[in-house]
């Protein structure tokens, strides 16, 4: 946490400055994250001058039935690159995790914010927000809805980070037993984006914050609200792995020959096909690898609902519950019920042939 | 409901919906036909009934070179399409799958490339055939509603699946759900109408080979 009075006036490029960011650096930065959004070349020294006027904006982070794991993923993923230093210098004014305030003082710290930036401060939520109980998720005795609700009004734009926000996640998954809503489900009024994933890639975030700096606004959304530069393409079109499923080279086990020549982890349950995400070229741990690299089949996490999709290692083209035993049981009943009616055709076969009447030339003839 | 519930419905509720009236609806009408039952027939016989079924069921598996002649589309395109079915079918990998868990029984797969451009010659053979019967005079005359459902409901999995292989127009998610759902409607469908050929065929080609035989004609 920063000290507010003394920083909130400085400009990113001061504060970024006084970091001891060189202006050549920054401009790498400017450029990588323009063709990170696919935006075209001629917009970074746009991108440069917007961000070096842009003032650090005030930032809230709420965190409602979560994990915390979005908040590490973005706090400790990479070591201070500038996209780090980018965060750092956003006004980072309430955030329970990170902020050393606690009790009454932390959330002065919330309401102060809202006051002094009303209309103008980003919301981050993360964690889903309970209709069940009230009760259920409470910060100082204050609901989860009545909170956002309450600090929803002054925001400019709302990003929810992680798939519970974005979703609902796993506090959603059936049977979702205190009734877990994402944000967009409760807040119709505000421009929201969704950085799903569990956790979301931080490379996301400051994209997501270089745009809102440099634009004013969010980035393009897809149809469920991510941006599209990043959830753009799925993993499978994406995936280095993809020459192996186009030629049908796949591992069959964890540690069989194919597992081993990195072929496509299909079988083994990957969700890449279906998964939206920039996993495969952003990557993970500052460009280390990412799960399918790792040997791991893609779970399909920043995708809804993806821990109802029918179990992690159950391959998409597979049913998800037990057609077999379905079959079987159907197959025995159906062959008792044909036995049946065979039978019941061949006994109206029978009286038929039983109660037909000879006609004779008499009868003819009458 | 999300695409991803859709997906989730067709992989598990909807999936077990259409097995069940699959599997029953075929058994049923199978135990029908094979119990209905002959009269006994007192003439003597010249030849084995059986081993004449069971030729019968091979040599009418093979076209005749004047029926070849006679309807070169019907047959080609037919044949054509019979085997690109069965290899899109059964010699994908993802179906492959499927199967395994159903059955628990696996074989190989061919290369996804192959099986993507034998998709293809499907379709178009599928096509052919609805012009072809379109356009014999005859042939127009004959086709009922019945024949253009069942025209349509085979060439609808081939069509989404090659639409959700090449991810084309909506999000994977959608386009697999609606493959699914399309070969369920197939499931459905199929103990109702004239595809039950698929299981009936063997049967009528056995009783055509057995009667003749029985009469000592060759069929």
């Amino acid at each position: 946490m920063t000290d507010r009075s003394n920083d909130n006036d400085k400009t990113l490029g001061e504060a970024l400055r006084t970091q001891g960011i060189s202006r050549r650096s920054f401009l790498k930065f400017c450029a990588a994250t323009a063709s990170m959004m696919a935006l075209p070349p001629a917009m970074i020294p746009s991108i440069a001058r917007a961000l070096e006027k842009a003032k650090r904006p005030s930032v809230i982070w709420l965190s409602f039935q979560e994990c915390t794991g979005c908040t590490e993923s973005l706090t400790r993923a990479h070591t201070a690159t500038i996209e780090s230093l980018i965060f750092d210098s956003i006004s980072l004014d309430y955030h329970h995790t990170l902020q050393a305030a606690a009790g009454h003082a932390a959330e002065a710290a919330r309401t102060d914010a809202m006051k002094e930036n009303f209309g103008k401060y980003l919301l981050i939520v993360d964690g889903s927000i309970p209709l069940g109980n009230p009760g259920y998720s409470t910060i100082a005795g204050v609901s989860n809805l009545d909170m956002l609700q309450e600090t929803a009004k002054g925001a400019a734009a709302i990003i929810a980070m992680g798939t519970c926000a974005s979703f609902g996640g796993i506090p959603h998954a059936n049977p979702n037993p205190t009734g877990a809503v994402s944000v967009g489900e409760l807040i119709k009024n505000k421009p929201i984006v969704n950085v799903s994933g569990c956790p979301p890639i931080p490379v996301v975030i400051t994209g997501i914050l270089t745009h809102f700096l440099t634009f004013g606004k969010l980035p393009e959304l897809d149809h469920l609200g991510r941006p599209v530069a990043f959830y753009g393409k799925s993993i499978h079109d994406r995936c280095y792995r993809r020459p192996f499923y186009d030629k049908g080279l796949f591992a069959e086990t964890f540690d069989d020959e194919g597992a081993k020549k990195g072929w496509c982890l299909y079988k083994l349950g990957c969700k890449g096909p279906t998964t939206y995400n920039a996993c495969a070229t952003t990557k993970w741990n500052n460009g280390t690898s990412f799960p399918i690299e790792s040997g791991h089949p893609c779970l399909g996490c920043s995708e809804p609902d993806f821990w109802d999709g029918g179990g992690f290692y159950k391959s998409l083209s597979m049913p998800t519950e037990n057609i077999g035993k379905t079959a079987v049981y159907t197959a025995a009943g159906a062959v008792g019920a044909g036995v049946a009616l065979g039978a019941w055709n061949r006994a109206k076969k029978k009286s038929n042939t039983n109660s037909h009447k000879k006609v004779s030339i008499d009868d003819l003839d009458r | 409901m999300s695409e991803i519930e859709f997906l989730s419905w067709v992989r598990g509720t909807g999936f077990q919906i259409a097995v069940v009236i699959f599997v029953a609806g075929v058994i049923i009408r199978i135990s029908e036909v094979l119990l209905l039952g002959r009269k006994t027939d007192l003439a003597e016989a010249k030849g084995s009934s059986m081993s004449g079924g069971l030729k019968t069921m091979v040599t009418r598996s093979f076209p005749d070179a004047n029926t070849l002649k006679r309807s070169m589309v019907t047959l080609v395109a037919g044949y054509v399409f019979h085997i690109g079915l069965f290899v899109t079918l059964f010699l994908f990998a993802p179906h492959i799958l499927m199967f395994k868990e159903v059955t628990g029984l696996s074989w190989p797969a061919l290369p996804t490339a192959f099986v993507d451009a034998i998709t293809v010659v499907t379709i178009i053979s599928l096509f052919i055939i609805l012009a072809h019967r379109m356009q014999n005079t005859v042939l127009r005359f004959l086709t009922n509603f019945e024949d253009i459902l069942v025209w349509l409901v085979t060439i609808l999995p081939l069509i989404t699946g090659y639409i959700a292989f090449h991810r084309i127009g909506a999000t994977a998610p959608t386009l697999l759900a609606v493959h699914i759902l399309s070969v369920e409607i197939l499931l459905v469908l199929f103990p109702f109408t004239k595809l039950m050929h698929a299981f009936t065929l063997f049967i009528a080609r056995w009783y055509n080979g057995a009667i003749s035989s029985y009469r000592g004609v060759s069929s």
